[in-house]
């Protein structure tokens, strides 16, 4: 199964599969305000936010879940969909953003400024956003040339970062049921857990062998 | 008339012609319901060009789709869903406490001496959205003065009922059940504040708080207390269930004042159930020149 490579047609499948939600809600935007349809209910705007805030923990979750599902099935193949799906925690995280300042702030630049400064929760949902952006930026192979495989993969570990004030974010801005913020606090535990354990074994198992310094590693 | 001059919003201009037809049906319910003639006197209109923007029915379907009512789940949509079937007959409402005369009612009889008018009210929540709503109901004051509260009872306390087999939410400790909240005797007393027993021209639906709730219009719609069972007069300020939950972000007298922010949004402007664009919130909900006299000697940027 490891040498399985997927279908030629997936991965547009995929993409599309992906830009659905964002394709809806866009549409169900558009429709309630120009054709008085209720397709978000009956507000409409937070509706929208608190779906592609959604969608963004959820791709987060999508994208932090390809290496631990990788490994343990030996799904190699889905190693080429990570960047992707990453980019799409991304598009949301920009759409969620766009959203919320120009159709809830309505574009007024002082609001903006004084809920960065005054709500925690956006405060953090704003800095999560902020340290997504490097990310995307250097998602393209030229990128990773440039920065260097380690240095690049060193930047990327702020995901692990960004999940979790992305949690705090969702738990912050909920009134009292904290339900779905509790789930997806369990979910990136898991996927950050086994990241812990995976680096644990590396350490045990290189000191237990106590290595001898290769010429390959050595800086 | 008992209001001389109790809302700003002009009925006769923002009551669809449909309603009309439904205000015959409350009254073959009402009637069905034993609580005798009911008197729909429009509330007389104030000064309609004060209002900056207009004030327009909120539409049935919204008022009855987009509830907080926890007890019934906390989504916005849970409350209809979950609220079918409620059994609000029989219903039985208990006044106790410091009152002269402590009763148990059923709830016809605690509506019946009153007479039922529509009232016209915006109506905003804490978290920044806002309805205009035609309540059926009366001034909680003639409740109050019929049981006649002691000299020494300073606050009145309102409960919802609790029955966990019948409301879903109250299985989880999503709040301190049952909801509980309370005001200043002297706020009760306020011509605005109502007891609602209807909605559009007909009996109060569950998920709006079935059989009978208050309708407080100069505060956050989280101080209204849905189907009640039980009011209490003390000299003590009652606890208040969201009070209790995040005293840092609810008061007990929730007032609704644009210039005092909840500490994670604004509170300057809301969003009209219906529009797209925000409007500004206006001092008490609009109603500063009935109510504010309540307020003269306290510091409202502390008494959130």
């Amino acid at each position: 199964m490891a040498s399985w490579t997927p279908p030629r047609w997936l991965r547009p499948v995929v993409f599309v599969a992906c830009l659905i939600p964002a394709a809806w809600v866009v549409a169900a935007i558009a429709s309630d305000y120009f054709n008085g349809t209720r397709l978000l209910g009956s507000n409409p705007i937070k509706e929208a936010e608190h779906f592609t805030g959604r969608w963004v923990l959820r791709f987060l979750a999508i994208t932090l879940a390809v290496t631990p599902v990788r490994q343990t099935l030996g799904w190699n193949w889905l190693q080429k969909y990570r960047r992707m799906l990453g980019l799409f925690a991304f598009f949301y995280a920009t759409l969620h953003l766009s959203i919320y300042f120009i159709l809830d702030l309505e574009l007024v630049w002082g609001d903006l400024w004084a809920d960065i400064v005054k709500r925690p929760y956006i405060t953090i949902g704003m800095l999560a956003f902020v340290l997504l952006v490097p990310l995307a930026v250097t998602s393209t192979a030229k990128m990773v040339k440039r920065l260097g495989g380690k240095r690049w993969a060193a930047l990327h570990r702020t995901i692990y970062l960004i999940v979790v004030l992305g949690t705090i974010h969702f738990w912050m801005a909920v009134k009292r049921d904290i339900t779905l913020p509790l789930t997806f606090a369990l979910i990136f535990a898991v996927l950050l857990g086994y990241r812990v354990v995976k680096a644990r074994q590396r350490r045990s198992s290189s000191s237990a062998r106590t290595p001898a310094p290769s010429p390959g590693t050595a800086r | 008339m008992l209001i001389k001059k109790p809302a700003d919003i002009k009925s006769s201009e923002i009551t669809p012609e449909s309603l009309y037809y439904d205000r015959r049906d409350f009254l073959k319910t009402a009637g069905l319901l034993g609580l005798g003639a009911a008197a729909f006197g429009c509330v007389e209109s104030g000064n309609a060009a004060t209002q900056q923007e207009k004030d327009v029915l909120t539409p049935l379907e919204d008022v009855t789709t987009y509830n907080n009512f926890y007890e019934f789940g906390t989504d916005k949509s849970d409350p209809a869903e979950n609220a079918k079937g409620f059994k609000t007959k029989p219903w039985t409402v208990k006044v106790e406490g410091m009152v002269a005369k402590p009763a148990s009612y059923s709830v016809e009889d605690f509506i019946k001496p009153s007479k039922l008018q529509e009232h016209v009210y915006r109506h905003r929540c804490v978290e920044g959205w806002s309805m205009v709503i035609p309540w059926m109901g009366f001034p909680m004051s003639e409740l109050i003065n019929r049981v006649q509260p002691l000299s020494s009872a300073k606050y009145i306390e309102f409960q919802t009922l609790h029955d966990p087999k019948q409301m879903p939410g109250q299985r989880s400790p999503v709040l301190n059940w049952p909801y509980t909240e309370g005001l200043r005797l002297d706020e009760a007393m306020h011509p605005l504040a109502l007891f609602g027993v209807g909605i559009y021209g007909k009996e109060l639906l569950p998920q709006n708080g079935a059989p009978l709730r208050t309708i407080i219009p100069w505060k956050y719609g989280f101080k209204a207390t849905k189907s009640i069972v039980r009011i209490r007069f003390t000299d003590k300020q009652p606890r208040t269930a969201w009070n209790d939950a995040a005293p840092n972000e609810y008061g007990f007298f929730a007032n609704v004042n644009p210039q005092v922010d909840h500490p994670r949004w604004s509170q300057a402007t809301e969003r009209r159930i219906g529009e797209f664009r925000k409007r500004p919130t206006l001092m008490f909900n609009g109603y500063a020149d009935q109510v504010g006299r309540l307020y003269t000697s306290l510091d409202l940027r502390r008494n959130y």
